[in-house]
């Protein structure tokens, strides 16, 4: 078995206290103790300051295009079935660049884990506000501070049908890994929302900012969409951690007969064999 | 000898109908032909037709001019009665418009009437089907067996339809009967009766391709209904992706994890394709894009046909990497350049673009069946003896090929590619020195690429005083016309661009220097082809005919324009 550190690899370019670091040491020890071998599992990312994760982490990666990092993962997911799929990118490529992916592959459901890495704002272009900004937070282009209302992400996602839905604080590290296993582990499409302080850009949301508000609710029933809904929605005086949701429901995959069976990757092909093809023209 | 026939009506009036069931009858019975489409973007209502030419050999185009008309409403008879030949006919149904009293060459047949008794009004099409067969002198039998197959699994149906088309012949006979002579065949082929889109779509499935991601856009959805059928019978996946960005960035997720992966659009989902294709020089991922060309800028005309985005396919992305585009000139040649497709996809490890047509994509023609021993699948993986550990997915080579493997495939072995410059391991880096080396290596791929075009085509005249140049489905018209100007004479030839980037030359270089006057032929208004051969060879060709309206050349067209500054 790997150890957590045999699962990190090269320095992060990161801003030293930066919440990315304890990020990736719950995702090494989620790996370690799950025991995932890192030829079989691939993580993509986008771009971003989070989207640079591939990087650092022992793994098949595909870092691709800001905002596209799920599209290419369903595409893995139909060509190898057996890949642990991990997409990790920011909160702007995830609900910004990305919004548009994030609504549809909620819906299609694919087995794969989203973490995204929530600091409220562009980090690698230097602090511009992202679609969770809180309104009111001045930044170099929101120089009046923000006015759109922040995008609540597991809202979202519970509304459109979203089979696991959680959020953590990378300052709960053990928590974080404890739910990063479950959403591993969890077939079809699992989101947590990880909040992640941004020492360079985020003033306003800071480590203290999220320890004085954070607290885990007791969730007896987390196939109560209800409670779920209203435990995504607080935000404010106190933010709940925890899974708020967890109830499978038929994966993308599952809806596919031809996936059935061996990897399509790994099945032989012979074009010869397919001259039959004509016969419906004749 | 040959027969046009000219259907119109409003969209929703199925006139595919008629003109797949006739066709498909007349293939069987070994004649050659063409059917085109000219319809407009809406799904009632407006004005739509089809032509069909009957010939011996199958043609390459539709005419001008044709011999039955076969008119759903009486626009489609003031549309199109000018193109009727003197000794034509009109069919019509006299329930629902009369024709001017001058017009002699009315066939009214009760097309709804008739279709009501045999049990409903829908059955219109089968009536005139039945009147159509008459007026070529044509048995029933063939277009009975089709109705019997295509309706196996409907209780009744087949023997209304049969009824509706014995009631046709019956009206029509009386008035007339084997008006028209179909050619006489010297021996009946066994030949297929395909659209466009069905060929590369056919193409693909046997080239090994498992993914299709795509977002619908007229003229490329063929493709993936062809594609989407197959899903049912085949190990191929389609995924209506939710715009173009993400089409194209799960095709390269597929690809990525190693299946042959493909997605296909038109224009307007190109540019919003292009990133995505950066991405696939930038991390060396295989992909093929189909392009289906139809009029731009912008939504444009999007049932019309044109080559204008020739520049752009192969231009489209910011940065430089290599990148072939090829082109579909004919079912004939497409259904193997596609294949062509994928193996340069892998091989080189770059994206690939398939430019097609309006034009191309919704003709049929009857075609030789195709000989799947010719299609290859060289995945150029590499195997565990073939690269060196730990794995380097980007190690410098001298051709610039890195040896690729499929994540998952080697114990230990991870698979890291990025769209960060990037080092031989797949590592973001920002130094100079690292940068210029992955650039090298990444457009030293284009010198074994280019050795692996096809020069273009020539046809006609051996030593020809004037050559017509061009690309894309233009083949057909510009093989009608250059063997018209042949049959009268001229020293003329074609010289015929499938594989257009990166450009072959060698042809274009020896034959221009010795020709009187040379044309480009494009479907679009600025003459794309022409510069970039003026940008390759340096040489100005300055004859050029240019189609813009939307439709694809006819032969006529090419023969009056040559004939008008070649008058010798
Ligand atoms: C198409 C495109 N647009 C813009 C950018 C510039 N860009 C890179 S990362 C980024 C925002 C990153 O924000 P987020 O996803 O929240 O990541 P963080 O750096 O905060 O982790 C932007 C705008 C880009 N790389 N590509
Ligand atoms: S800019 Fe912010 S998010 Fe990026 S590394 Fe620095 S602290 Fe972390
Ligand atoms: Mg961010």
């Amino acid at each position: 078995m790997m150890q957590a550190n045999d699962y990190m690899i090269n320095e992060p370019a990161w801003c030293p206290g930066c919440g990315n670091f304890f990020i990736r040491e719950a995702l090494a020890e989620a790996l370690s103790e799950l025991d995932i071998d890192p030829a079989n599992l691939l993580i993509c990312s986008g771009i971003g300051q989070a989207a640079k994760i591939p990087h650092y982490i022992r793994a098949n990666g595909f870092n691709g295009l800001h905002g596209r990092a799920i599209s290419p993962a369903l595409g893995a997911g139909v060509a190898n079935k057996n890949l642990k799929i991990i997409v990790e990118s920011g909160d702007g490529d995830s609900y910004g660049e990305g919004g548009n992916h994030f609504i549809h592959n909620v819906r299609r459901n694919p087995d794969i884990a989203h973490f995204v890495h929530n600091n409220q704002v562009y980090g690698l272009t230097k602090g511009q506000a992202s679609p969770t900004s809180d309104q009111g937070m001045k930044t170099g282009v929101q120089v009046n501070g923000v006015i759109l209302p922040a995008l609540n992400p597991l809202a979202m996602a519970l509304v459109l049908g979203a089979g696991f839905i959680a959020r953590c604080f990378s300052g709960e590290k053990e928590h974080l890994k404890e739910t990063m296993k479950a959403a591993i582990n969890f077939s079809g499409y699992a989101l947590i929302d990880i909040l992640q302080p941004c020492v360079s850009f985020n003033k306003v949301n800071t480590y203290g900012w999220y320890k004085k508000r954070v607290y885990f609710p007791e969730i007896s029933n987390p196939g109560d969409w209800n409670s779920a809904m209203e435990l995504s929605r607080q935000w404010g005086d106190k933010i709940p951690l925890g899974i708020f949701y967890q109830k499978p429901r038929p994966t993308f995959g599952s809806h596919i007969p031809v996936l059935e069976g061996e990897p399509l990757v790994f099945r032989t092909f012979n074009p010869a064999a397919h001259s039959g093809l004509q016969e419906e023209f004749l | 000898m040959e027969i046009n026939i000219l259907i119109g009506g409003a969209a929703g009036q199925g006139m595919d109908t008629v003109m797949n069931l006739l066709g498909k009858a007349l293939v069987r019975e070994g004649y050659g032909l063409i059917y085109t489409k000219d319809y407009m973007s809406r799904v009632r209502g407006g004005h739509n037709f089809s032509m069909l030419r009957i010939a011996a050999a199958t043609p390459w185009t539709v005419v001008e001019s044709t011999d039955i008309l076969v008119a759903l409403n009486e626009e489609t008879y003031q549309l199109h009665q000018e193109k009727l030949t003197p000794s034509g006919r009109v069919i019509y149904d006299p329930d629902l418009f009369s024709l001017p009293d001058d017009e002699s060459r009315g066939l009214p047949i009760e097309l709804e009437k008739l279709a009501v008794e045999a049990g409903g009004k829908v059955m219109a099409n089968t009536v005139a089907v039945g009147a159509l067969l008459v007026l070529i002198g044509m048995e029933g039998r063939e277009v009975e067996r089709l109705l019997k197959e295509s309706f196996a699994h409907k209780d009744g149906v087949a023997e209304k339809n049969i009824d509706a088309l014995k009631a046709g012949m019956l009206a029509a006979s009386k008035q007339c009967s084997a008006c028209f002579t179909l050619p006489p065949l010297k021996e009946k082929k066994e030949r297929l009766f395909i659209d466009g889109n069905q060929v590369l779509g056919m193409s693909a499935l046997a080239s090994g391709c498992r993914f299709l991601s795509a977002y619908p856009m007229t003229p490329s959805t063929g493709v993936m209904n062809y594609l989407a059928a197959k899903t049912k019978t085949h190990p191929v996946v389609v995924e209506q992706a939710e715009d173009e960005i993400a089409a194209i960035n799960m095709a390269l997720g597929a690809s990525y994890a190693g299946i042959r992966a493909m997605t296909c659009t038109s224009g307007g989902g190109f540019s919003l394709m292009v990133e995505g294709l950066s991405l696939a020089g930038m991390t060396e991922t295989p992909l093929v894009v189909i392009v289906a060309m139809r009029p731009g800028p912008a939504t444009g005309l999007p049932t019309r046909t044109e080559q204008g985005d020739l520049e752009f396919a192969i231009h489209g992305g910011h940065g430089e990497f290599p990148r072939a585009v090829l082109s579909a000139t004919s079912q004939e040649d497409a259904f193997y350049r596609l294949n062509k497709a994928f193996e340069l996809a892998d091989r080189f490890q770059t994206p690939v673009i398939f430019l097609s047509d309006q034009n191309y994509a919704d003709t049929h023609r009857s075609v030789e069946p195709f000989n799947f021993d010719r299609l290859k699948y060289n995945r150029n993986l590499a195997e565990e003896a073939e690269f060196d550990k730990p794995y380097k997915r980007y190690r410098l080579t001298d051709s610039g090929v890195s040896p690729r493997i499929i994540p998952g495939r080697y114990k230990g072995e991870t698979v890291l590619v990025d769209s960060d410059e990037h080092d031989e391991n797949g590592n973001i880096i920002e130094d100079g020195e690292t940068r210029k080396l992955m650039v090298d290596k990444r457009m030293r791929k284009l010198e074994a690429l280019s050795n692996e075009m096809d020069e273009p085509d020539l046809y006609g005249d051996a030593q020809p005083k004037i050559l017509l140049i061009g690309w894309g489905s233009n083949y057909g018209v510009l093989r009608e016309a250059v063997d018209a100007l042949l049959a009268v004479g001229k020293k003329i030839a074609m010289l015929h661009f499938s594989d257009l980037w990166p450009l072959p030359c060698r042809r274009l270089n020896e034959l221009l220097p010795n020709v009187a006057s040379a044309y480009c032929i494009e479907n679009n208004a600025s003459g794309q082809l022409a510069s970039l051969i003026k940008r390759e060879t340096g040489i100005e060709i300055t004859g050029s005919i240019l189609k813009y309206d939307g439709r694809p050349f006819l032969p006529g067209e090419i023969i009056a324009e040559v004939g008008k500054n070649d008058a010798s």
